[in-house]
């Protein structure tokens, strides 16, 4: 109250203006609004601008030569006379590691970011937070140069026993919790208490060894693996989803956070457990937001340009079979930036086009995947509100 | 353009334009080889710091450049091969004397891993392991390994050179070799994979490569100058009747001191 009447005299200086203030206020509202406008369609308009230039040079290309070669043949000489311009393996290599590093990033990413905002505590989050998100501030050539000069001679002299070995880690924890899980889901449906727990024994015991024969069987087989080239698709991939990782981290544990706590709550007070509240409430509450973190990190990748020119070998074939991750890729980042240095004195040819429509190719498929990803983030949130 | 160079023939034709003319206006005019305009650059940046002539290098191939000496609209042709029969004939049919200068020699090593056992191959060897028709080290005396290729990206000159003298226009390099973006990144890939083969310009090779001989010879700076070495070549500028004036003085930079560590500096060597 007393503070109120203290304010008296200021309030009313604030409140009543003489119209000549009135005006210039105004005036200088509506300059701010004009100011923010310009700059916000100068961002659209600049995307806008890349899109017509890059096609401008792009479309010389397809009149030039026509779309069949260069999506379906694998033959890439383009100093060759005549050139030839099939980009088809090259398409491939980028969907290849693009997949790859999504397939490791992915999981790995909303793993991480359920564990920051879930299950670790605050002053833990605190800090492997930050040192997460620092792993985006490294610069890209560093990544390069780690996957060309330690990672690939790494992956030649002990490619197959380190396959073995990330296979046990990252499959044995995993195994273990879908033996535990599926014996608890199977020997649920015996009503009677004491049949339950031994029919859970009996299946955990069975699906233990089975779990432990998996590992081995596959463990060997991949310990025999030797791997002639180390900057192949693999290499390429490892690296490619620790770029993405700090994105996809920092996305889905801001939507995570986001849920709030009145849903966590009120499924603890329903009864549920904190796996049950993680997986049945909370991650459908925020998948939007993580099908957008998921979306970012797999745009880094494909975009990503000095480490797949550094490490992916860049031999534009596809791998035989299709599959293989352990041989040489390469991608449409990098046939730009490598073939760009003789593009300046052969302008107008086809070698120089063809690298412009490489670049409206990826600017077209992140432009897509972009709007897919807003309409999902939309229906998503429909949904949720409507419930 | 195309007039232009139409009048310029002409004018070559009459006899009109002969080759001290243009240096006389203190500008000399280069065009040709990609391989020889490294060399041709940097001779023309340091020529103009220090005597003030201007000097155009046009980068538009050998064949370009010997077209442009014989209708005289250049003063210096750089080629990365020697004028053909047909060219020189063309040159004297319009009173151009066709006088060629080696500024300096290109070689090419082939190295492989230290630790891999072979030690030599012949050019035919070379050209199968890179064409794909030879894709084990077994086949060549080696491990039995697969062989991992490691080539240069296509605007590289190293790898032109690569593909002239030991490729040929018949034999494709396969799809399955890898590129590296620069001598360094090759020199890196070869020494930390057992099974890789690759290219280097000869400044390049250290201890960290083994280099082959090829056809039975070693590369080196020797072997280049006196020809016996298969996978180089000679790098020459032409010039129509003996050069005068600062023309002479341009192509002369190939026997002075900086003009040599500018040549060993670009990878070539010096002749």
């Amino acid at each position: 109250m007393t503070e109120e009447v203290k304010n008296d005299g200021q309030r009313s200086s604030a409140f009543v203006v003489s119209p000549q203030k009135r005006k210039m206020q105004k005036l200088a509202k509506n300059a701010g609004e004009t100011l923010l406008l310009g700059i916000a369609s100068f961002v659209a308009i600049v995307v806008l601008f890349i899109f017509y230039f890059v096609a401008v040079d792009a479309i010389p290309y397809f009149q030039l030569r026509g779309f069949t070669e260069f999506f379906t043949s694998t033959g890439w000489y383009p100093a060759g006379e005549p050139g030839e311009f099939g980009a088809l393996a090259i398409i491939y290599g980028s969907a290849m590691v693009t997949f790859g590093s999504a397939l490791l990033a992915v999981p790995m990413g909303i793993a991480a970011a359920v564990c920051l905002s879930d299950i670790l505590p605050f002053s833990v989050r605190q800090y492997a937070k930050p040192i997460i998100e620092m792993l985006a501030a490294i610069p890209s050539v560093a990544f390069g140069f780690f996957a060309l000069v330690i990672l690939a001679p790494l992956l030649q002299s002990n490619g197959g026993p380190l396959l073995m070995w990330t296979w046990w880690v990252l499959a044995a924890p995993f195994l273990l919790l879908a033996v535990i899980v599926a014996a608890d889901l199977l020997s649920a449906r015996f009503a009677r208490e004491e049949n339950r727990r031994k029919m859970a024994l009996l299946l955990q015991s069975l699906f233990g060894i089975l779990a432990v024969l998996v590992l081995y069987v596959v463990g060997t087989k991949l310990n025999a693996i030797e791997i002639i080239t180390g900057t192949n698709a693999l290499n390429v991939s490892i690296i490619l989803s620790f770029m993405a990782l700090p994105t996809i981290v920092s996305v889905a544990e801001d939507a995570l956070q986001s849920v709030g706590r009145e849903l966590r709550e009120g499924s603890y007070a329903l009864g549920a457990t904190r796996a049950e509240t993680l997986l049945k409430t909370v991650l459908p509450a925020a998948s939007s937001g993580i099908l957008a973190a998921v979306i970012l990190g797999i745009m880094r990748a494909l975009g990503e340009t000095m480490v797949v020119w550094m490490a992916s070998g860049n031999s534009s074939h596809i791998p035989d079979p299709w599959f293989n991750y352990l041989e040489a890729v390469r991608t449409l980042t990098a046939t730009i930036a490598g073939d760009m240095g003789e593009a300046d004195q052969v302008t107008g040819s086809a070698r120089y086009h063809v690298l412009f429509a490489m670049g409206l190719l990826l600017l077209v498929i992140s432009f897509f995947s972009n709007l897919v990803s807003e309409r999902i983030v939309v229906r998503q949130r429909k949904i949720l509100s409507g419930q | 353009m195309k007039l232009f160079s139409k009048f310029l023939m002409g004018a070559a034709v009459l006899g009109v334009m002969a080759s001290g003319d243009a240096s006389a206006a203190g500008k000399i005019v280069m065009d040709g080889s990609t391989t020889v305009g490294p060399i041709a650059k940097s001779f023309a940046a340091y020529f103009t710091k220090t005597t003030g002539t201007e000097v155009t290098v046009s980068e538009s191939g050998s064949g370009n450049g010997a077209k442009s000496i014989i209708n005289g609209t250049c003063d210096i042709a750089n080629m990365s091969r020697a004028m053909k029969d047909k060219e020189v004939a063309a040159a004297k049919a319009k009173g151009v004397n066709p006088v060629e200068h080696i500024v300096a020699l290109d070689g090419l090593a082939v190295v492989v891993n230290p630790g891999n056992r072979v030690t030599a191959l012949s050019k035919a060897q070379i050209r199968d392991i890179y064409s794909g028709k030879i894709t084990n080290w077994s086949k060549v005396g080696g491990p039995n390994a697969q062989i991992v290729k490691i080539q240069r990206e296509s605007n590289s000159g190293t790898q032109d050179t690569f593909k002239s003298l030991v490729m040929g226009k018949e034999y494709p390099i396969s799809k399955r070799a890898e590129s590296q973006a620069s001598n360094g990144a090759v020199k890196n890939r070869v020494s930390t994979t057992p099974a890789a083969i690759g290219f280097l310009g000869l400044g390049f090779v250290d201890s960290s490569v083994k280099p082959l001989l090829v056809d039975g010879v070693a590369p080196s700076a020797q072997t280049v100058k006196n020809g016996t070495y298969p996978i180089s070549r000679p790098l020459f500028m032409y010039t129509n009747g003996q050069p005068t004036g600062v023309v002479k003085q341009f192509i002369d930079l190939n026997k002075t001191s900086d003009g040599m560590r500018m040549i060993s500096e670009l990878g070539f060597v010096n002749k």
